[in-house]
């Protein structure tokens, strides 16, 4: 069962599609449930693949 | 307006004066706070009209999402990855420390749907909602469904947050 706009439904009755975003930044999958034409449920993965950095220095005395 | 990725600049200088504390630490001196316990850290989503960025300094409702079964300042950090401080030569070295499970909003059974959205602001819940750091990704929508945020590898070259000397 998944859960839609309609409430919750038999995935046999629907059209899934699934999709992938790959790039520097991420890996993202996505699914996709459409009844008729109209999309009723959406669900996305991200995974994050950078960090946030920051560099610290010392300053020199003298 | 634009939302970019990027080390808040507060949090930097917050670090400095001890603003924040992801992991449990026992100090020598800091009056009756010798042996603290880790502060709360939360990661709320924006919708791609917001402006969360650098400059941001805490947590503000202003174009989070919302939806059914979401509450207002997102959902709260599993935080059991203590910080790692580690040499790579006498001159330098790097701290760093990720998020221990991946932030999942909504369930099979309380689904959440949320407008376009592209970035998640992660912050302090326990020291006044200070910002930490905003991370961006490709553009999203939910629809009666489940976002989930897995985060990168915790090591010294891909956890969530570094800092490092040079």
């Amino acid at each position: 069962m998944i859960t839609t706009t309609k409430g919750l439904m038999d995935e046999a009755l629907l059209d899934k599609r699934e999709g992938t975003i790959e790039n520097d930044n991420e890996t993202t999958t996505w699914v996709e449930y459409w009844l008729d034409g109209e999309l009723v449920h959406r669900s996305a993965h991200v995974a994050l693949k950078k960090s946030m950095f920051a560099g610290l220095e010392a300053a020199s005395l003298g | 307006m634009a939302n970019t990725q990027s080390m808040c600049t507060s949090f930097m200088g917050q670090l400095l004066n001890g603003g924040h504390q992801f992991g449990s630490i026992t100090l020598t001196s800091r009056t009756s706070l010798t042996s603290p316990t880790k502060d709360t850290f939360k990661a709320a989503l924006y919708l791609v009209g917001a402006t969360v960025n650098a400059s941001t300094t805490a947590y503000s409702a202003t174009n989070e999402v919302s939806s059914a079964n979401y509450s207002a300042g997102g959902e709260t950090i599993t935080n059991a990855n203590v910080p790692v401080a580690t040499n790579s030569s006498s001159t330098a070295g790097v701290a760093y420390w990720t998020p221990s499970a991946s932030i999942v909003y909504g369930a099979s059974a309380t689904p959440v749907t949320f407008a376009a959205f592209d970035a998640v602001l992660v912050y302090n819940s326990t020291q006044g909602n200070t910002a930490v750091s905003v991370h961006t990704f490709s553009s999203q929508t939910i629809t009666s469904g489940v976002f989930t945020l897995t985060m990168p590898t915790s090591s010294t070259t891909t956890a969530l947050l570094r800092l490092s000397t040079t």
